[in-house]
């Protein structure tokens, strides 16, 4: 096994080569391509029916592609049944086995290969110990929480080694608090097995927070992939922009294009961008600007290598560590600006306080699409 | 004034309750209980005729005296021809019983397997039967499997065969009459068992590594365990005291209780015999019964059921 791992460390671990499912006239998924190197935990991340856990079903065998090919070590599956794949999926529901006990569900995976009953005791045994559930052998699933559960299933999963990890939306049953703490849990469990896991989530911090790398879907096709801070810093698009966390848009038309700088008029004024794009004077584009990439001043900025303009506080919301404000511009768009709270002592504006909304150049993004 | 209100509220709450409740145990008291004790009496009662009984108990000259004879029992227990009988009315049932799973497993799985459009369809199908009398769909086995019936014809026809096959008064005749009346008591339960499966159990069963046969073996079937003894129970139960088609289809050779109880009552006029011949019976269906309801009982515990 360790062998193979240094030989295939270079190519890529699994390869999804054009790989199309089409149901009756739809494209469930529609001509997608994809590497996944090894030990990477990638995220396939869309609203429902983006195609992504149709994707998924397609890489454990459940679904059969209408065009195209998977490859597992330079090796197609395709053709290659569930039951023979050297893939393990974690399900939405979990799907344990209600008439067998924590162990026996551990357990039924390393049967099916015909492993030796002392080599399955002992290793049914490493796998509960890795979850923190060797209390809970011989329970039934029902008794057991929602996160318990949720163990038991990665268990059952990582029991037989398998060369990819498939989770679909391994988050989703719990509830928010279990959450957090279990998507760190999930990743240190899965680093530390060192094991390649594609996830399927519609979360994006989910995605965010456990992924290596993201790909964005849409109708059946990957928008974008890349790691989570390119995806957050630079969308390619419109839709990832607004898709992903949250996002003030504007409107407007190519003023001025240079090689380091460019600038966009829109209804709001010009706004100045620390970037260049291949594009022509006067086509239509949009700046992207994060909530909190925005600062709030009462004073007019004396620094003018800032992009500065009028507001109006709408509305305001105190969160602890930041505040979230609605201001509305001169021209009568409302944007939403987050502050953090760096210090105990913040000045904190109130609905109809007039004041100065800055953004430097570095912190805008222009979209062409 | 709303103290009185809240009494009666309560009041009604409470009876209205106990009155929601109690109409199912009534029912059961009313047609199952008291004749059952009716019967009970019977067959511990002593008669002449076999028809008029002495009284079981007496009260004469402050003494009271209860009379309860076993000697129906005894001879129950002595003569071969109740043993017999009884145990081929077992057999007979566990046939049918086995029969009728083996048919109606497959049959209620692909009806739960099949697209949610069809079911209705396919159960309408399924209970198609009762709409007819089954006095009369018995009955019609006979005109199929007599010496010079529909199947015998076709056969003779067909040149498979020169004289017709003996089928009708044996026990095949009797057994496909049974399996054909009982299949919907299988499949009906079964059914409503395995439509209710995740079907994701047994893509996880697959995915950890089972073929589709390992699967079913070891995730759908004792998943739908509840609804192999609620089927097994409908057609088993109900197959030990039939009467009605070892009469129409049966032979000599199939012997069933049910038949027994016919004759003592009818034709022996021994009332008291029949009464011992079917608390019997009925002592050896609660046996059964009372597993199923244990198991049941478990189960319910576990959270299983």
């Amino acid at each position: 096994m360790t062998a193979n791992l240094a030989t295939t460390a270079h190519k890529s671990f699994v390869r999804i080569d054009r790989l199309t499912k089409r149901f009756g006239d739809v494209a469930a998924v529609d001509n997608v391509s994809l590497d996944i190197e090894q030990g990477e935990i990638f995220a396939l991340l869309g609203s429902s029916g983006c195609g992504k856990s149709t994707l998924l079903r397609m890489l454990a065998g459940f679904e059969t592609p209408s065009e195209g090919n998977i490859s597992l070590e330079g090796e197609s599956v395709i053709g290659m049944p569930p039951h023979q794949r050297p893939m393990n999926m974690m399900f939405q529901s979990y799907a344990l086995f209600p008439h067998l006990t924590v162990w026996e569900n551990i357990a039924f995976g390393l049967k099916r290969d015909g492993m030796p009953r002392a080599q399955i005791a002992t290793r049914v045994e490493e796998m509960l110990n890795m979850v923190q559930l060797k209390r809970y052998a011989k329970r039934k699933p029902h008794q057991l929480s929602g996160g318990q559960q949720q163990r038991v299933a990665l268990a059952r999963c990582l029991a037989k080694q398998p060369k990819l990890l498939l989770l679909d939306e391994p988050l989703g049953a719990l509830d928010r608090k279990l959450r957090e703490q279990t998507q760190f849990e999930l990743v240190s469990i899965i680093k530390s097995v060192g094991v390649t896991c594609v996830l399927v989530t519609h979360d994006q911090e989910e995605a965010m927070t456990m992924a290596d790398r993201i790909a964005v879907m849409s109708e059946g096709r990957f928008i974008q992939s890349g790691k989570p801070h390119e995806i957050y810093e630079t969308p390619n698009s419109r839709f990832v922009a607004d898709f992903i966390g949250k996002v003030n848009l504007f409107d407007g038309v190519l003023a001025i294009d240079e090689p380091d700088h460019c600038a966009i008029d829109t209804p709001e004024g010009r706004f100045y961008v620390a970037h260049g794009i291949t594009g022509t004077i006067g086509m239509d584009v949009s700046v992207a600007l994060r909530p909190e990439k925005i600062g709030l001043q009462t004073e007019a900025p004396t620094d003018t290598s800032s992009n500065a303009f009028r507001g109006t506080v709408v509305d305001s919301g105190y969160y602890g560590s930041f505040s979230v404000y609605r201001v509305e511009l001169a021209g009568g768009r409302k944007i939403q600006v987050a502050i953090t709270h760096a210090e105990r002592h913040v000045e904190l504006y109130r609905r109809g306080d007039a004041l100065w909304v800055t953004c430097s150049a570095q912190s805008l993004v222009v979209l062409i699409s | 004034m709303s103290t009185a209100t809240t009494l009666i509220d309560k009041m009604v709450d409470r009876w209205g309750r106990r009155l929601v409740i109690g109409t199912p145990y009534l029912y059961l008291i009313l047609v199952f209980s008291i004749p059952f004790f009716v019967v009970l009496k019977l067959s511990v009662s002593t008669s002449n005729d076999g028809i008029r009984f002495e009284d079981l108990t007496t009260f004469n000259d402050w003494v009271f005296n209860l009379t309860a004879s076993f000697q129906k029992y005894r001879f129950l227990l002595q003569d071969d021809l109740y043993l017999n009988t009884y145990g081929s009315s077992l057999k007979f049932a566990t046939i049918n019983t086995l029969i009728c799973l083996f048919i109606g497993y497959p049959f209620a799985y692909f009806m739960a397997r099949s697209p949610v459009s069809m079911r209705p369809v396919l159960l309408m199908l399924v209970s198609l039967p009762f709409w007819t009398s089954y006095l009369l769909r018995v009955y019609a086995w006979r005109g199929l499997l007599d010496d010079s019936g529909t199947v015998n014809s076709l056969l003779i026809w067909l040149g498979a065969i020169d004289e017709p096959i003996k089928m009708m008064h044996t026990a095949f005749s009797m057994t496909v009459g049974m399996v054909y009346t009982y299949l919907p008591f299988m499949i009906l339960p079964l059914y409503a068992n395995l439509v209710k499966m995740d079907g994701r159990l047994i893509e996880a069963a697959n995915d950890l590594g089972a073929g589709p046969m390992r699967a079913f073996w070891l995730v759908t079937v004792p998943l739908s365990k509840n609804g192999i003894i609620a089927g097994s129970m409908l057609v088993f139960i109900p197959s030990v005291g039939e009467y009605v088609i070892p009469e129409l289809l049966g032979g000599p050779e199939t012997l069933m209780i049910g038949r027994v109880l016919w004759d003592e009552f009818f034709a022996n006029n021994d009332w008291a015999m029949a009464s011992a011949v079917a608390v019997t019976m009925v002592i050896l269906i609660l046996f059964p019964l009372a597993l199923f309801n244990k198991y049941q009982t478990a189960a319910v515990g576990r959270g299983t059921a």
